[in-house]
């Protein structure tokens, strides 16, 4: 069994090392599966914290010099050093930042100790707050605009894509591509920036967004992330609109939809069941990704929208280079692009126990 | 069958001056046949013949592709190019149900069998979830899936190929159709359960009357399943008539050609003088070869204590069904796979090392994907010579040019790519790669069984006459044992990965001492319909004992 490689790509996700065989049906093979596909995520999110805190502890500049910053004396600066222990060797503070996942860990500031709770990422440089605080804030945030944009764009592209390979050849199908290369090709700063000028601004149906907690009030909150959602899910639609377009016209055409025609089902069975079920895994495949990686990239949204996300503190972080934080922001990031991947395969494998066993 | 009087409106099928054109390309043209209720009959050619052409017109299948059809269909009382979608759709399945080829697409893979069934039974009567389910059960166990009511919930991939056919024809009879259409029903299978399939569309014919319109390649399944046969080739109708008169008279030279071209597994080979080969020398020698895959508890010997030799200018035939380890003995025998224990011994020395032989080659059974697309046939048949180390350009160019026309292929076509011939042509391009490096001993693994019969015959006859001027040792892996039987000088049958009969070509075909060599030729299609039906009472009274019960299961 070798479902241990270390970067879990999707295809090797569902490929590599599962030639399992194990007798085919659901029971054993399934949970199997299932915990050989959870143990490889484990795996690579433990590669994806070595190289990320390599590649930025090991980062050329001075951290201690910028994070004091610029007028500090040379004195200062080693003072800032001792503190945040960057002279010790860069593998026992892995180990330390390791253990602080587990355990949590004290922090010594010079006069008193702040303790980092359990699941600690360590402490921002700059305002000596717990990093994983600082991201458990953001990510409602985020997450609200994620799943709302991600059920927004899925109805609208495998809905547009479903319609325009069904509808092959006939004018539906080209206005359909046009629409979706228009919004493939306009970057969502442009077609938020318009919604908003037109919906806010000049027609007044909706308030400039302001970020609701789901908790305060859903309404507001469904009110005031309706018009990222939109923007956002229009731009992607686009890509899922041409993928379940072209995955369609591939099962479209294989043999057991012939079979199927042969037998005088009709054409809303054929397509809605026979055709598009098997058309669905690249899109599982992609929404995976693309709903990962929003947690770090919705960046443009985040900031046209002033949405307080896990993007604009990231970039933030950068500016002022508080390592702790970029570290513990990209290594959430990966955390949920594993995450997404992993819930992605095993939904493969419910939708198609063949999976379990190539 | 008679298309020169009116046919009566009782005719099941109706087909008059029937014409398909995709874009120019003309596939079927003025066809016109008549069955009538109860009836069965064959449509046998080659491939792009149009016969399957022919068989989705029946049920209206090409209405919607952009093909052209032309002239009239009638099935069950229903004018087929006039009728509206929805009269279509009522005649596909309850009047005429298709059996298609290939049946592991033929289903879908994401749901149980007997739920695809029950959803073509509900969408024709209408017939509640639990009623529609109980029906699938009903055909799965008709049709002699054992333990019909658990395997109606298996997906497709949980069925064996033989299996996945019988729940195709469970599908048919599901909505208890006037006609079946089955197109190639058994091309995929292996001959054991070919037989078996055959047998079982004949005794459900017997039993409901239903009329039968077999499209097939093979001349044996039309004689075995059919009364009456229409020979096609380039969408034509060539010769017509009682399946006995065109099989044993046949009229039309093409028909003449083509039977001539089918290998007999009951006539001994005639091309070549016997026993040429018994005194050279051993070119190859196996001592009990093992080979095993997988790990743990899941590993399992495919090949499994295989002895054998094969001479300077002799045919070893290798001859089994899916599964039996052939194809992994002859890739062991080339070194593209490392046995697991076993000696194997080249020119009298031990096999030394890893990889692939010197001096040995070896033929793919696909001649489409063993070819690299992108490069010239020339450049793919100088492969072997650069991989040996040859740098001389211009006497490479001068040794392929040599070799295609050894092979028969236009030296001109160097530069041409492989899509750009025929399949035949295309083995033919493969043969002379493996000859490229003049090698002792060539491994051919199903070298003709993706090719029709006439190419088939050729390709074999090329194979023969360039091992008696090079003094070459063939090892031909096949799983047909008539054509197995035409080139070999001796042959083994492998079962399970292991060799259960060794011996001359005579004395296993003419005298087969196991029980499953005795089996397998009996599953082999005669080419008299007399002779074959004879011989499935034969395995009916056979399928009553032990053996039978264990390829039931198949």
């Amino acid at each position: 069994m070798t479902a241990s490689t270390p970067v879990a790509t999707k295809s090797r996700g569902l490929t590599d090392g599962l030639t399992a065989g194990l007798g085919g049906l659901l029971g054993g093979g399934f949970t199997g599966f299932v915990v050989r596909r959870a143990l490889g995520a484990v795996i690579t999110l433990f590669v994806l914290s070595v190289v990320i805190y390599a590649v930025f502890y090991v980062a050329p500049g001075d951290v201690a010099q910028i994070t004091c910053g610029p007028r500090c004396s040379p004195a200062q600066v080693q003072q800032v050093s001792e503190q945040l222990r960057l002279d010790d060797p860069l593998y026992t503070r892995y180990l330390d930042f390791l253990r602080g996942i587990f355990a949590g860990q004290d922090y010594s500031t010079g006069t008193s100790v702040l303790h980092c709770d359990a699941p600690c990422l360590g402490l921002s440089y700059q305002t000596d707050q717990q990093v994983t605080e600082l991201i458990l804030n953001k990510v409602p945030v985020t997450g609200s605009l994620a799943i709302g944009a991600m059920v927004l764009w899925l109805i609208l592209g495998v809905g547009t894509g479903v319609l325009s390979a069904w509808r092959r050849g006939r004018a539906t199908e080209r206005i359909l591509t046009a629409v979706t290369l228009a919004g493939t090709a306009t970057p969502v700063f442009v077609i938020g920036l318009l919604l908003m000028i037109l919906i806010c601004g000049r027609l007044q149906w909706l308030p400039f967004p302001q970020y609701v907690p789901f908790t305060e009030d859903p309404q507001q909150w469904a009110w005031n992330l309706l018009l990222p959602w939109v923007s956002l899910a229009l731009i992607e639609a686009a890509k899922y609109a041409r993928l379940t377009r072209s995955s369609m016209l591939e099962t479209l055409a294989e043999d057991h939809v012939r079979t199927f025609r042969a037998y005088g089902i009709g054409e809303r069975s054929i397509v809605g069941k026979h055709a598009l079920r098997g058309a669905l895994a690249p899109v599982i495949a992609l929404s995976a990704n693309d709903f990962g990686s929003m947690f770090g990239g919705a960046l443009l949204t985040e900031t046209l929208f002033g949405l307080p996300g896990l993007g604009r503190e990231l970039v933030q972080a950068v500016r002022v280079v508080d390592l702790p934080v970029v570290v513990g922001m990209v290594l959430v990031t990966g955390f949920f692009v594993v995450l997404a991947n992993a819930v992605a395969d095993v939904l493969y494998a419910v939708a198609d126990r063949r999976v379990v066993l190539s | 069958m008679s298309p020169e009087t009116l046919p009566g409106p009782e005719a099941l099928v109706q087909v008059e001056d029937l014409g398909v054109e995709f874009g120019d390309v003309r596939a079927v043209d003025s066809v016109t046949f008549t069955l009538e209720r109860g009836g069965a009959l064959g449509l046998v050619g080659e491939s792009g013949s149009g016969k399957s052409t022919v068989a989705s017109a029946l049920l209206g299948l090409h209405r919607g592709t952009g093909a052209r059809v032309t002239g009239s269909v009638r099935v069950g009382g229903t004018d087929v190019g006039a009728a509206t979608d929805a009269e279509l759709r009522r005649l596909r399945g309850p009047v005429a149900a298709m059996v298609f080829q290939d049946p592991l697409s033929s289903l879908d893979p994401y749901y149980a069998v007997g739920d695809q069934i029950a959803e073509v039974y509900r969408a024709h009567s209408g017939a509640s979830r639990r009623a529609a389910r109980a029906r699938a059960v009903d055909v799965l166990d008709r049709v002699g899936i054992a333990d019909a009511a658990r395997r109606a919930r298996s997906r497709p991939h949980e069925f064996s190929g033989g299996m996945r056919q019988r729940a195709l024809i469970a599908m048919a009879l599901a909505c208890e159709p006037e006609l079946i259409v089955a197109d190639e029903p058994t091309t995929a299978l292996d001959v054991t359960v070919q037989a078996q399939i055959l047998d079982l569309l004949h005794a459900l014919r017997e039993e409901t009357g239903m009329g039968l319109l077999l499209v097939t390649h093979d001349v044996g399944v039309a004689a075995e399943s059919v009364d009456d046969v229409l020979v096609m080739r380039g969408g034509r109708v060539v010769e017509r008539g009682a399946v006995a008169q065109v099989l044993g008279a046949p009229q039309e030279t093409y028909t003449k050609d083509l039977l001539s071209a089918v290998p007999r597994v009951d006539a001994a080979r005639d091309h070549r003088p016997a026993g040429t080969a018994a005194e050279g020398d051993v070119v190859v020698e196996a001592e009990g070869l093992r080979r095993e895959f997988g790990r743990g508890r899941r590993a399992f010997a495919a090949v499994d204590g295989v002895s054998l030799s094969v001479r300077r200018g002799e045919t070893l035939g290798i001859v089994g069904e899916s599964g039996s380890g052939k194809t992994t003995l002859g890739r062991m025998l080339v070194g593209l796979l490392e046995p697991t224990a076993g000696q194997l011994r080249h020119g009298g020395a031990e096999k030394s090392g890893k990889g692939v032989v010197p001096g040995v080659q070896m033929v793919f059974q696909d001649p489409v994907s063993s070819l690299n697309p992108r490069r010239s046939v020339g450049e793919s048949v100088a492969d072997p010579l650069r991989a040996r180390g040859d740098r001389d350009e211009d006497a490479i160019r001068a040794r392929v040019r040599d070799l295609m026309e050894r092979v028969g292929l236009d030296p001109a076509h160097y530069g041409r790519y492989p899509h750009e011939f025929s399949g035949g042509q295309r083995q033919r391009v493969g043969i002379a790669r493996a000859l490229a490096a003049e090698p002792r001993l060539i491994v051919c693994d199903e070298p003709v069984s993706a090719l029709d019969v006439t190419t088939q015959a050729q390709v074999t006859a090329l194979l023969a006459e360039l091992q008696r001027e090079l003094g070459l040792a063939l090892v031909f892996v096949a799983h047909d044992l008539a054509v197995v039987r035409q080139v070999s000088d001796r042959v083994a049958v492998m079962r399970r990965g292991r060799i259960v009969e060794y011996g001359t070509v005579d004395e296993v075909y003419g005298s087969p001492q196991d029980p499953y060599t005795r089996q397998l030729l009996a599953a082999v299609p005669a080419l008299d319909p007399v002779a074959a039906a004879s011989r499935r009472a034969a395995r009916r009274v056979s399928s009553a004992g032990a053996v039978g019960k264990e390829l039931a299961a198949a």
